[in-house]
C-alpha cells in the first residue's frame, strides 16, 4: 500500500505547506505552539517519534503522551517529537503528494527516529497505528523490518493484552511509563552504534516490564483455545511484571499550548493514581493498582507553576476516582483560597454518589451550572452488587436531590447494560431509575429540571474479575436499547446510547488473541480506520475481514470462558492474581460486596509483586493498608 | 472593572496562520494569564475577558498589521505592560506597538475598520501580470459570485500595484481593498480575477485602516 519517497524536513515543509490552506482544520499538522520543545537534531543520542494514533485533536488531550514528551526531553541526551495522523483529507493529500508521515516539530519523517514510541491506550486505535506505519513507510510486520527502520515499542493500558497487535510490534512497555523509557534510552545509547536490530532488541528484554512479542508462539488446542507459549528465545522471561513507580513524580508543569481547539482545553494534573474500589467491570482499576497520591502541596506546588506556564484557565484534576483522594477537602479548601479571584476553574472527573461530591462542586464550578454527573453503572441493587458498586437508590436519589437544590438543572447519569445475570427487569429498572430522578428535579426546580441519561455497553476486559465473561449477544443488546428507547422520553429526559456494533468490536479486539492480527491487518487494508469515530466505523468491512481470514468473531465474544482456561495475555503480570480475580467472579456470582481495600487488605497480590518497591515508600504514599504477613505470601 | 485599555497592534506569523479567531482570542487570553497582566473579565454565568480583536484574519494568512484593544482591571503604566507582556508572548505572535486609549468606553474597534493593505507574494511571475493589471483597474465592474450570491469586486478594490521589479522570479503585488460589513474585499478574488490561483501566494495582511476617531472634549 505505500508508495512513499523519503524526503527531508525542508522538502516535507515546502509540501505541506501547499498542502494545508485545502485541508480542514490546518492547525492540526504545524507544530510550533507554546512549549513546544525543539531540540537539536544532532545533539541528541536517541531520538523518539512520540506517536498517538488519532487527530492532533484528541491526543493532545492524552496525558501518558505528555509526560513521556516532558521527561525524554528534560534529558540532554535525548529528544522527542510528536506525530499524530492525520484525518482523511490530510491522509488522501500526504499520499497523493507521497509524504511520509512526519513530526510536527522538526517535520522529519518518522523513519529518521531511532524509536517510533506509540501509545494505545484503546483498542480502537489499532487501525489507525497500522494507517501510521504505513504512512510513514515502515513494514507492518516486525519480521519485515530492518535496521533502517525505528524500533517500534508500545505501551498504554489496551497493551495489558498485546497479542492482537503481536506481529506488529518490535517491543512492548507494560505498565507505566516513566521509568522504562529512560532505561530503554540508556540501554540503547549503550549499544554500539552499529548494533543490529536484534541486538536492541535482545538488550530490551533484559529490562523489567518489557515485551518482546516475537520471541513467543502461540500455541492453540484442538477447538481453537490458547493453551500457552512457546518460548522461541529460551532466554525470554515467563511473565512480564507491569512496571510501576513507587511515587508518583513531580507532573509535568510546562505542557504544549495548542493554537486551534482541542477536546480538552485545560491544564492535565493527577492527582493520584490506581482506584480501591473494585468495580468489577473496570480495567483501568485493575492496571493502575496500587493506588498512590500526590501530596496537596505537591499539587498546589505544580498548579503555582501550570498557570503562569500554559496561561489556562482550567485546570483539571485528574483521578479515576476524584472522591477517594483522601485529602479532597483540605485540596480544594486550599485552591480555593489561592487562585480565587483568577477566573480559574478546576474541574473534578469521577466523583462518588454522595452529598460530599456536591459540596465540592458547588466550591469549585463558580457561577456555570451545567451538568451534574453520576455514575450508578447499574440501576438494581442487586445488579449494582454484582458489579461491586454498592450504592443505595435512597443515596442516589439523595444527592440527585441535593444537585438540583444548589443550582444544577441537568444530571447526566451513566449506565451500563449488558452487565452478568442482567435481566430486562433491571434495564427497565434504569428508566424507572432516570424519571425518579427527573421527579426529584421537578419537585425542586419545576420544569427546568433534566435528565440526560446515557447507557454503554459492558464490555468485558482481560486482568478483570469480568475476563470470564461473554459479552450479551447483539440482538439482545438490541433488545434492551429498544427497551430503553421506548421507555426515556418525554419532556426533561434524554437518552444516549453506543452502537451495539461497536461494542462487538471492541469485545473482539479485547480479549483477542494473535490470530486477531491478520484480522485488523485486513480490515486497514479495506479502509478500516478512526474506529472510535461513528462516521467511519464499518462493521461489515470487520465481519468481511474475519471472513476471510477464517477467524470466528463469536469465539471471541459472546462465548463464556472456562474458568480454568488459559488466557492469552496471562503472562502480562499486573501485579493482581487471577486466582484473587477468579476468587472475585466467584464473590460476584453469590451478589456478595468487596469493600474497598483500603480499610482491609484482600490480597490481591500487588503487595507481595512490589514487596521491595513498597519498602522504599512505607506508609501514606500507597493506600495499601500495612499487611504484617507481608512477603510471606509468595 | 474595566480601568484601563491598551491597544496593540502585532504580527501574527507563521506559527499561528493557521488559528482561527476565536482560537487568536483564546491565545491572548492564555498569554495575559501568563504575563500575570489582570484582563478584565465581564459579568454573568460565563465570565469572558474582554478583548476586542479590529478584524478576523482569514486562516492561511499571515499579518504584520493586527490590531486589538484588550481593558484591564487594574492600572499599569506602559513600562509594566511592555515588560510583562513581552515576557508571556508565544511564538506566532509579536508585539509591534502598545498605546494607552484613553477612552475606556470609546468606539470598539471593528466599528473603525475601512479598509485593509495586503501583500501578495506569487509562488512564480507572469510577464503579462501589469497589463492584467491594468486590464482589471480598467473595468468599471467586476461582477463576481461568492457564496451563491453575485456582487461587485472592483468598487472594493481600492488599490491595486505591482511593486516587484519587472523580470522578478517571483511577484509581488499590494492591493489595499476595502473592508467594511458587507462590503469586503478578499485578496484571493483579487487573484481570480487575476487569473492567478490563490493557492500560489502567500498573503499577508500589512495594514487595518481605521477611521480616524475625533476626541470627545
Amino acid at each position: 500500500m505505500n508508495d512513499i519517497n523519503m524526503m527531508d524536513s525542508a522538502q516535507i515543509s515546502a509540501v505541506i505547506n501547499k498542502i494545508l490552506p485545502s485541508v480542514k482544520s490546518p492547525g492540526r499538522y504545524t507544530g510550533g505552539e507554546f512549549n513546544q520543545v525543539l531540540k537539536n537534531w544532532n545533539s541528541a543520542a536517541i531520538k523518539t517519534a512520540l506517536l498517538f494514533p488519532e487527530i492532533y485533536d484528541l491526543a493532545m488531550s492524552n496525558l501518558g503522551l505528555m509526560i513521556l514528551y516532558d521527561l525524554i526531553n528534560q534529558s540532554p541526551h535525548y529528544l522527542a517529537e510528536r506525530v499524530f495522523v492525520p484525518w482523511t483529507d490530510m491522509e488522501a493529500a500526504l499520499r497523493r503528494e507521497g509524504i511520509p508521515l512526519y513530526s510536527l516539530e522538526s517535520k522529519r519523517p518518522v523513519v529518521d527516529f531511532d524509536i517510533l514510541a506509540v501509545s494505545l491506550p484503546y483498542e480502537s486505535l489499532y487501525t489507525n497505528f497500522l494507517n501510521a506505519l504505513d504512512l510513514a513507510g515502515i513494514p507492518l510486520h516486525s519480521a519485515e523490518r530492518d535496521d533502517s527502520h525505528p524500533l517500534v515499542i508500545a505501551g498504554g493500558h489496551a497493551l495489558f493484552n498485546p497479542e492482537p497487535l503481536a506481529p506488529f510490534l518490535d517491543a512492548v512497555a507494560i505498565g507505566e511509563g516513566e521509568e522504562v523509557i529512560v532505561e530503554i534510552l540508556a540501554s540503547l545509547s549503550e549499544l554500539p552504534e552499529n548494533a543490529s536490530r536484534a541486538q536492541k532488541l535482545e538488550r530490551l528484554s533484559k529490562l523489567e516490564g518489557i515485551y518482546i512479542p516475537s520471541y513467543y508462539n502461540p500455541v492453540y488446542d484442538q477447538d481453537g483455545r490458547f493453551t500457552h507459549l512457546d518460548k522461541i528465545n529460551p532466554a525470554a522471561p515467563d511473565s512480564i511484571l507491569k512496571r510501576i513507580i513507587g511515587k508518583l513524580p513531580p507532573p509535568p508543569t510546562k505542557p504544549i499550548v495548542p493554537y486551534i481547539d482541542t477536546v480538552h482545553n485545560r491544564a492535565p494534573l493527577e492527582i493520584m493514581r490506581g482506584c480501591t474500589r473494585g468495580c468489577r467491570f473496570c480495567h483501568a482499576g485493575i492496571v493502575t493498582r496500587p493506588v498512590r497520591e500526590r501530596t496537596v502541596d505537591d499539587i498546589l506546588t505544580a498548579m503555582e507553576s501550570l498557570i503562569p506556564n500554559t496561561g489556562y484557565s482550567e485546570i483539571g484534576l485528574l483521578s479515576l476516582s476524584s472522591s477517594d483522594y483522601t485529602q479532597i477537602i483540605p485540596l480544594v479548601d486550599a485552591i480555593n483560597e489561592r487562585f480565587a479571584g483568577q477566573n480559574i476553574s478546576i474541574s473534578l472527573p469521577s466523583l462518588r454518589i454522595e452529598s460530599v461530591s456536591v459540596d465540592l462542586m458547588d466550591s469549585l464550578s463558580g457561577k456555570r451550572r451545567s451538568g451534574f454527573t453520576l455514575a450508578p453503572e447499574a440501576a438494581t441493587e442487586r445488579l449494582r452488587a454484582i458489579i461491586n458498586k454498592p450504592i443505595p437508590d435512597r443515596q442516589l436519589l439523595d444527592t440527585s436531590r441535593e444537585i438540583y437544590s444548589r443550582g444544577w438543572h441537568t444530571i447526566k447519569l451513566y449506565f451500563m447494560i449488558g452487565h452478568p445475570t442482567e435481566t430486562l427487569e433491571d434495564v427497565q429498572a434504569i428508566a424507572d431509575l432516570s424519571k425518579q430522578v427527573l421527579a426529584v428535579g421537578k419537585e425542586i426546580i419545576g420544569r427546568r429540571a433534566k435528565v440526560h441519561t446515557s447507557v454503554s455497553t459492558f464490555v468485558p476486559k482481560p486482568h478483570t474479575p469480568f475476563q470470564w465473561v461473554g459479552v450479551a449477544p447483539i440482538d439482545e443488546i438490541q433488545d434492551k436499547l429498544d427497551l430503553l428507547q421506548s421507555e426515556i422520553r418525554g419532556k426533561g429526559l434524554k437518552l444516549n446510547w453506543n452502537d451495539p456494533q461497536e461494542t462487538h468490536f471492541e469485545a473482539w479486539l479485547s480479549r483477542g488473541d494473535r490470530r486477531l492480527a491478520s484480522v485488523i491487518q485486513h480490515a486497514w487494508e479495506n479502509g478500516a480506520r478512526f474506529d472510535a469515530w461513528q462516521e467511519h466505523f464499518d462493521f461489515d468491512i470487520w465481519l468481511e475481514a474475519f471472513a476471510s481470514t477464517g477467524v470466528d468473531p463469536g469465539f471471541y465474544t459472546t462465548r463464556a470462558r472456562d474458568t480454568d482456561e488459559a488466557f492469552p495475555w496471562d503472562h502480562i503480570n499486573t501485579g493482581v492474581k487471577k486466582s484473587f480475580l477468579l476468587e472475585d467472579y466467584h464473590w460476584s456470582q453469590q451478589g456478595k460486596i468487596r469493600p474497598d481495600c483500603r480499610g482491609e487488605c484482600f490480597a490481591c497480590g500487588i503487595l507481595p509483586a512490589y514487596n521491595d518497591l513498597r519498602h522504599i515508600n512505607p506508609g501514606e504514599l500507597w493506600l495499601c493498608p500495612e499487611v504484617t504477613r507481608m512477603g510471606k505470601e509468595k | 472593572m474595566k480601568t484601563q485599555r491598551w491597544r496593540l497592534t502585532f504580527a501574527k506569523t507563521e506559527a499561528m496562520r493557521f488559528t482561527g479567531h476565536l482560537d487568536l482570542i483564546l491565545t491572548w487570553e492564555r498569554t495575559f494569564r501568563r504575563s500575570g497582566l489582570p484582563l478584565s473579565y465581564s459579568e454573568g454565568f460565563n465570565p469572558r475577558p474582554v478583548i476586542n480583536l479590529a478584524a478576523p484574519l482569514p486562516l492561511g494568512f499571515t499579518s504584520t498589521g493586527e490590531i486589538g484593544d484588550f481593558w484591564l482591571s487594574d492600572t499599569v503604566t506602559e513600562g509594566e505592560f511592555s515588560r510583562s507582556i513581552s515576557r508571556a508572548m508565544p511564538p506566532g505572535l509579536d508585539i509591534l506597538a502598545i498605546q494607552e486609549i484613553m477612552q475606556l468606553h470609546g468606539a470598539k474597534l471593528p466599528s473603525l475598520v475601512q479598509a485593509a493593505v495586503y501583500q501578495l507574494v506569487l509562488e512564480k511571475n507572469y510577464p503579462d501580470l501589469p497589463e492584467r493589471i491594468q486590464e482589471l483597474l480598467g473595468v468599471r465592474s467586476l461582477l463576481r459570485v461568492k457564496k451563491g450570491k453575485e456582487y461587485d469586486l472592483r468598487p472594493l478594490i481600492q488599490e491595486l500595484t505591482l511593486i516587484s521589479p519587472a523580470g522578478s522570479v517571483t511577484a509581488v503585488l499590494r492591493t489595499r481593498l476595502s473592508l467594511l460589513p458587507g462590503a469586503t474585499g478578499r485578496p484571493e478574488e483579487v487573484l481570480n480575477a487575476l487569473d492567478v490561483d490563490p493557492l500560489e501566494a502567500r498573503i499577508n495582511r500589512e495594514k487595518i485602516i481605521l477611521k480616524p476617531v475625533t476626541p470627545k472634549s
